[in-house]
């Protein structure tokens, strides 16, 4: 049975001593540690607040999270290769407290039965309110983006709820991803019109084709081709801030380049470091990168990038609890990534004098709904966006009997019903679903409703296609993914899971090199036959598809509401060999 | 509108061309005498190389940079720099897994800055060469350009 916030707030009183004292490096100072979490102690005279990948969830939701999270390489056994107990231990988290079941997956079910639902941005407002007040007029609110997308309010309102929700809940400045596939114009629109003198978005890394420059297509920079603003210098309490935007350098790969098709991405680190030379030749006392680079290419960034004195990242969802320190030829640089969904808020607290950081202070807070009131304001606007919308939001389709949720490297049991699904609605032999790691989770006994489901599938390109492949060509496409995901140098990885996929079994060594990490596929008990031709039911391609080809929503409502009850869902996990040792890696 | 940057950039990357091997430019409008037919032609890395240079021996150098995505975009139109410090009289280009390998070949020996800008085009994930020609040895560099066939990001 879920706490009441009285509860749960003498259960805090109770166990204070093992709960959210995260400082930087060794200071940990659990013995002064005040009763209430959000309570954070006086430090420095600038703060800046963090989130990313809200994915577009304005409700407070259950997200579990992974039990796959396999490092390769250098990686292997580091922040953020981490799961479960090796999480625990790594950060020094007690097990069966709320910290444990905020960062882990272990005991999900009846830890979230227990601390309830997470994040919500009335009660995020809350705590970001709470903070500015402690902190008075030395506050910077960050967003790494993914902001405008995961939710069915934002696919159908494109993005408009979470820009408002995001300009009631003060933010300065964001960055980009997901907000790129409502295509050029919409982005514009809301950059230069809706944005504008509210939210800065910043991205250094985005720039202009050079057709597109020579079609005159709209810019921030006609000479530089840089289509948004690199960087902001705010000043805040006397400190000069200069926020460098960082967007998904691999959005044309891994979203459809027909969107965004003036555009060019790309990492581009030595442009990143001519502007943080800039800044500081501009004065700035703090450089702050604020990415969506994924966290592995964050650290492997921070290593070769020197002048910046933290990168606040986001788009692989790891939720850390202490930063990442990486040493780079001009000194350190903090690598902090704040987790998904609205579940965590990172708060960073700088000592700043003579032009540098002097020390700093960080927590990540976790924004459980149950113990942070929500803010009437937002919660207020929160009703009227959905208003419009409710039955179709609350329109059951099913209940389900299990966990359901998405995240980790291989599959999930939400994924496994999409999966599952596309094969029997659509009657083909082998399905995939994208390995995209926003989605939030169930609770059994839960009914699974519309919104639900377009948490899973709600993106402007849900085509449900059938395609004939050879068995060569399957294995090719499992391994070019694979190596996305398990390359051992970061920069050539795009920060999705593994491709979900129904029918075909398969072995997997992520330590190989690509080409030799799958063996043993098999469709129904035989080897998949690299000649042979198979029918794959799949969405989310990034080219164009027909008009006339079923939204995936639509598909597996209709399973969904066929079954009616969802038991026993066996999530196509492959035979993970190679790195039985990982501690990214401990299935249950 | 301005289109400086753009003119700029084509500039310093056309003056010196003697050939693209990326289908922009038809061998023979180009250049009819020195044509390197033999090099262009070769389906392998190895000959490609021996047929420019004369040998397949190359030393890797940290004097030549070689500037692309470390993933391709769009793989009909990769776009690569190679800049070197070397007294370079000849660049060339090489994707080792294309078809036709030898993508691009500059003879320089009229005392050129060793810069040369390309489009290459690149239907899987490969090593990507420079190489260049100095003093009469041979240098190179290399860089792995990815061709993602599918991918996921998230």
């Amino acid at each position: 049975m879920a706490l009441t916030r009285r509860e749960f707030l003498q259960l805090l009183a109770a166990s204070a001593a093992a709960g959210f004292q995260f400082t930087a490096g060794q200071r940990l100072v659990r013995a002064a540690a005040p009763a209430d979490p959000y309570e954070l102690p006086d430090f420095g005279n600038l703060t800046l607040m963090h989130f990313t990948d809200c994915h577009a969830q304005l409700m407070p939701v259950y997200f579990r999270e992974p039990s796959f999270n396999i490092g390769i390489g250098e990686a292997t056994g580091k922040p953020p290769h981490l799961v479960g107990t090796a999480f625990l231990d790594h950060f020094g988290l007690a097990p069966d407290t709320m910290d444990a079941h905020a960062f882990t997956y272990l005991d999900f079910e009846a830890a979230a039965r227990k601390y309830g639902k997470v994040g919500g941005f009335a009660h995020l407002a809350t705590l970001v309110k709470r903070i500015r007040a402690q902190r008075q007029g030395r506050t910077l609110l960050l967003d790494s983006g993914d902001t405008w997308q995961g939710s069915a309010t934002s696919l159908w309102t494109r993005g408009q709820d979470m820009v408002d929700a995001c300009k009631l809940l003060g933010v300065d400045i964001m960055t980009g991803h997901w907000e790129f596939t409502y295509g050029i114009d919409r982005v514009h629109e809301i950059v230069n019109n809706e944005l504008a003198g509210h939210i800065d978005f910043v991205a250094q890394n985005v720039l202009l084709t050079e057709d597109a420059q020579f079609e005159g297509k709209p810019a921030h920079d006609e000479d530089t081709g840089q289509v948004f603003r690199p960087y902001v210098i705010r000043e805040v309490n006397g400190v000069k801030v200069a926020v460098i935007g960082q967007a998904f350098p691999y959005t044309t790969l891994a979203n459809p380049r027909y969107l965004i098709e003036d555009w060019s991405f790309g990492i581009r680190d030595e442009r990143m470091q001519q502007y943080v030379d800039e800044v500081r030749g501009k004065g700035a006392d703090v450089v702050v990168i604020l990415s969506h680079n994924g966290m592995d290419v964050d650290l492997k960034m921070a290593s070769r990038v020197s002048g910046a004195d933290v990168i606040l990242g986001g788009h692989t969802h790891d939720g850390m609890p202490k930063p990442s320190v990486i040493s780079n030829a001009g000194g350190k640089t903090l690598v902090v990534n704040s987790g998904s969904n609205a579940k965590f808020l990172s708060v960073l607290d700088l000592q700043v004098a003579d032009g540098s950081v002097k020390d700093f202070r960080f927590r990540m807070l976790p924004v459980f709904a149950n113990l942070l009131p929500a803010d009437a304001e937002m919660a207020g606007y929160i009703e009227k966006v959905r208003a419009p919308f409710r039955d179709r939001l609350n329109r059951k389709l099913a209940t389900t009997e299990d966990t359901l949720y998405r995240r980790g490297n291989f599959t999930g049991t939400f994924d496994q019903i999409i999966v599952d699904a596309l094969m029997e609605v659509r009657g083909a032999d082998i399905s995939f679903s994208p390995g995209f790691r926003w989605g939030t989770s169930l609770l059994p006994g839960d009914d699974i409703t519309m919104e639900r489901l377009m948490d899973q599938t709600g993106i402007t390109y849900a085509k449900s296609t059938l395609t004939e492949m050879s068995g060569e060509m399957i294995k090719n496409i499992l391994e070019d993914i694979a190596d996305n995901l398990f390359n051992p140098d970061p920069y050539y990885q795009m920060g999705g899971d593994m491709v979900r996929i129904g029918g075909l079994k398969y072995a997997i060594d992520p330590s190989r090199k690509i080409g030799e990490r799958l063996s043993t596929l098999e469709l129904n008990g035989k080897p998949l036959d690299p000649g042979g031709n198979y029918l794959i039911a799949g969405w989310a391609s990034v080219n164009p598809q027909p008009d006339d080809l079923p939204e995936v929503w639509d598909v597996v409502a209709e399973y969904l509401q066929d079954k009616k009850v969802i038991k026993n869902v066996t999530p196509n996990v492959p035979v993970v060999k190679g790195v039985t040792s990982n501690p990214g890696f401990s299935p249950t | 509108m301005k289109r400086r940057t753009f003119i700029k950039g084509s500039i310093a990357s056309g003056a010196l061309v003697v050939a693209a091997g990326a289908g922009l430019l038809k061998p023979g409008q180009v250049l009819a005498g020195d044509w390197p037919n033999a090099a262009f032609s070769a389906t392998g890395m190895d000959e490609a190389v021996k047929s420019l240079f004369g040998s397949t021996d190359a030393a890797e150098s940290a004097d030549i940079k070689i500037k692309a995505p470390l993933q391709a975009e769009n793989g009909a139109v990769v776009p690569l720099k190679v800049e070197t410090s070397l007294p370079a009289e000849w660049i060339a280009i090489v994707a080792e897994k294309n078809p036709s390998p030898l993508t691009t070949a500059v003879d320089l020996s009229g005392g050129a800055a060793g810069y040369y800008s390309a489009r290459i085009k690149m239907g899987q994930t490969s090593d990507v060469y420079a190489y260049v020609k100095a003093d009469g040895k041979v240098y190179m560099a290399k860089q792995q350009i990815k061709v993602t066939v599918g991918g996921c990001g998230g």
